[in-house]
């Protein structure tokens, strides 16, 4: 293996990607991992190597992971409890007709 | 006049040869992506072959099927190009092989798309757009090396200077692949320049491989893909 992932430090390292799939049209691109790259054209192809080889996608997306910003697990019962007892907030209450698959 | 025999088992030894070549790099790449990469490009290759040598099997009427073509024959009898049975090298010298290799093995995969014959047409309208993607793959790599670092760049023109001499041989007149020389020169000089570097001055070209002549690089490469089946002929697992 290079001296990159023997761990000499970030700045030998190719710059992390997230990866993002979508499976087929009409459904929504999905997080599917991540992959290390150069370039977004490098990043795009690792990702076509790593995560469609068997069928999974037809569509992807990458996104430098610093890109993303992220939300703090200390402030988890903050941001998430409350929705925790709001069961009306569910469309439970509706009739999905029989051969819909995605709504 | 090559027969369809002919065509199909230079067209299944150039595949089955590089893939077994790039198979070699298997958790030795620099990275692991590039590992993946390298691996799916073997893998494409080794798929190409099994079909284009089954289809000589069938021609030839022997009974052969594509593993005894593959497993079953000595040096002498392989029929692939001088270039696919090159040492990997470093990084930059596979990359290399693969550039010239790939942007050639398209085009001609484009052109047997519509080969008169059926059995031919339907593997080149496959494999052409596996190869579109193997083409690309090398080429951009082309591209980061030669305009990379002092040493990616040093590596890079090494890696090319070693492949050249072979290129001559996958235009030889007597394959009939001749009319395809001004469009991959185009392309690889386009790829070059975008990566600064300069297309190798001509130099003499060695050809043989399609008659049987080849380096001493390819023995060694058979005696680790055919020891299974020539030490247990007809191992099943």
């Amino acid at each position: 293996m290079s001296k990159a992932s023997k761990g000499e430090g970030p700045a030998r390292e190719w710059p992390l990607w997230e990866v993002f799939v979508r499976a087929k049209n009409g459904l929504s691109h999905k997080h599917a991992g991540s992959v290390h790259a150069a370039d977004a054209r490098m990043a795009l192809e690792a990702a076509r190597d790593t995560y469609t080889r068997r069928m999974e996608g037809v569509s992807l997306w990458v996104v430098p992971s610093s890109a993303i910003t992220a939300s703090d697990p200390g402030e988890g019962a903050a941001l998430f409890e409350p929705a925790a007892d709001k069961i009306y907030r569910h469309p439970t209450f509706y009739t999905i007709p029989d051969g819909v698959k995605n709504i | 006049m090559a027969t369809l025999f002919d065509h199909a088992i230079r067209l299944g030894d150039d595949a089955l040869i590089l893939g077994q070549r790039l198979s070699a790099w298997c958790g030795h790449a620099p990275m692991l992506e590039v590992d993946l990469a390298l691996a799916n490009i073997a893998l494409d290759l080794i798929g190409q072959a099994t079909l284009f040598l089954k289809l000589a099997g069938e021609e030839e009427g022997k009974g052969r099927d594509a593993d005894a073509l593959a497993f079953r024959r000595d040096v002498l009898d392989f029929r692939n190009c001088l270039l696919v049975e090159q040492p990997n090298g470093d990084f930059a010298q596979t990359i290399a092989r693969q550039f010239l290799f790939s942007n050639w093995q398209e085009l001609l995969m484009m052109e047997i798309a519509q080969a008169p014959s059926p059995a031919l047409s339907a593997i080149g309208a496959k494999a052409v757009k596996e190869v579109a993607y193997h083409a690309r793959y090398a080429s951009e790599w082309v591209v980061r090396l030669g305009d990379g670092t002092e040493e990616s760049r040093r590596r890079m023109i090494a890696g090319l200077d070693w492949m050249w001499r072979f290129v001559d041989e996958l235009f030889d007149p007597e394959d009939g692949a001749s009319s395809l020389r001004p469009a991959w020169d185009a392309r690889v000089a386009a790829t070059l320049r975008a990566a600064s570097l300069d297309v190798p001055g001509p130099r003499r070209g060695v050809l043989g491989g399609r008659k049987g002549h080849h380096s001493e690089h390819l023995g060694h490469l058979l005696c680790e893909m055919q020891f299974l089946q020539r030490a247990y002929p007809d191992a099943s697992w």
